[in-house]
């Protein structure tokens, strides 16, 4: 008898343990520093929950974009997926070196990437120049999320 | 010895069953052996298979348009790296046996060594290719039924060209298109 209460005593605290351990999971005011609640362009962000993610936004194979401002660094018309640009290999320079450019009919990159920081003219492109995706993007079809009313110059419009 | 004699008698005497069963027998076992062969090939064609030893390069086809894309068309590894031909395919899988004896020296066990020999072996991949027309491309990516109309202006106007006149293959250019790259510094067409 003795034991048998023994054994009924030991597994309700058990079971009574791990209800606790469920509730203290379970409920946001455990947080200590709250659960947030700023509001941003996204909506309201609490770290609790998680908002599902947008769905990707779709590249263009092949489209037009004009430069918005001077000195703009030309943005990638073309799609790009799997261009692998990286100590081994450069694919944007397969077609745009000066060495490939005119066989591929594509454009030539810009003279200025054959200088170094010392202004010292190379005879290949400078390595401070090599990671072409750090200034040269793809633009996704995409809407702006805030509305704005920048205008180019005369120039380029 | 008694038994190797009677072993041998056996085999040198003629049977005393009938000859239609001998021959049933030789069919039936025949059968057996050209299925258990064929399935044990198969089986070392698998994704499975190849990630026992290549695990980190199977993983690098997953960004690829080779492994994820609208239609959920997809190439495993041997799509591409084993001939479909059978006899090609006998070739290869005897070659292979090499690469079994460096998977056990452990020429390419760590990352280190991996990288290390990468282009070795990207280089000696690329050059199969390319000794056998890029037979692995063209078993789904036939030249006969590409419309040059459907592709962009520069992909036709190499494809139209070297690619038909057959001063090119499909591997001259396209590299690297399943794999991360090993150093191009060499390579034709490169930088």
């Amino acid at each position: 008898m003795k034991n048998i209460m023994m054994a009924l005593v030991a597994a309700s605290a058990l079971l009574f343990g791990a209800v606790q351990a469920e509730n203290a999971d379970t409920q946001a005011d455990t947080n200590p520093g709250g659960i947030g609640g700023v509001g941003s362009l996204r909506g309201m962000s609490e770290i609790e929950t998680t908002r599902p993610a947008d769905d990707f936004k779709r590249f263009p194979k092949d489209h037009h974009l004009e430069s918005s401002y001077v000195y703009q660094p030309p943005l990638v018309p073309h799609t790009i997926r799997n261009y692998e640009v990286s100590l081994n290999a450069n694919k944007c320079l397969s077609c745009h070196s000066w060495k490939n450019a005119k066989e591929m009919g594509a454009t030539k990159i810009s003279v200025t990437h054959y200088v170094n920081r010392q202004e010292q003219v190379l005879s290949d492109v400078s390595p401070r120049r090599y990671f072409c995706l750090q200034c040269h993007v793809p633009q996704a079809d995409a809407k702006p999320l805030v509305d704005n009313n920048f205008q180019s110059v005369d120039s380029l419009r | 010895m008694k038994l190797l004699k009677r072993f041998w008698k056996r085999l040198s005497t003629p049977s005393k069953a009938a000859a239609g069963v001998v021959l049933l027998m030789g069919f039936i076992g025949g059968l057996l052996f050209w299925g258990a062969f064929n399935t044990g090939m198969e089986a070392t064609n698998t994704e499975e298979f190849c990630s026992g030893c290549h695990a980190p390069i199977v993983k690098e086809i997953r960004e690829t348009i080779h492994y994820s894309n609208r239609s959920g068309v997809r190439a495993i590894c041997s799509d591409c790296h084993v001939p479909h031909n059978w006899t090609d395919k006998i070739v290869r899988k005897v070659q292979a046996s090499k690469e079994l004896a460096f998977h056990f020296i452990g020429t390419i066990d760590t990352d280190e060594k991996f990288k290390e020999r990468r282009g070795h072996l990207a280089h000696r991949e690329w050059q199969r290719m390319k000794d056998n027309n890029s037979q692995e491309c063209r078993n789904c990516h036939q030249f006969d039924y590409m419309d040059f109309s459907e592709q962009g202006p520069r992909a036709v106007s190499q494809h139209s060209t070297a690619l038909a006149a057959g001063d090119k293959t499909c591997v001259d250019c396209h590299k690297g298109i399943a794999h991360k790259l090993p150093d191009m510094r060499d390579v034709a067409g490169w930088q």
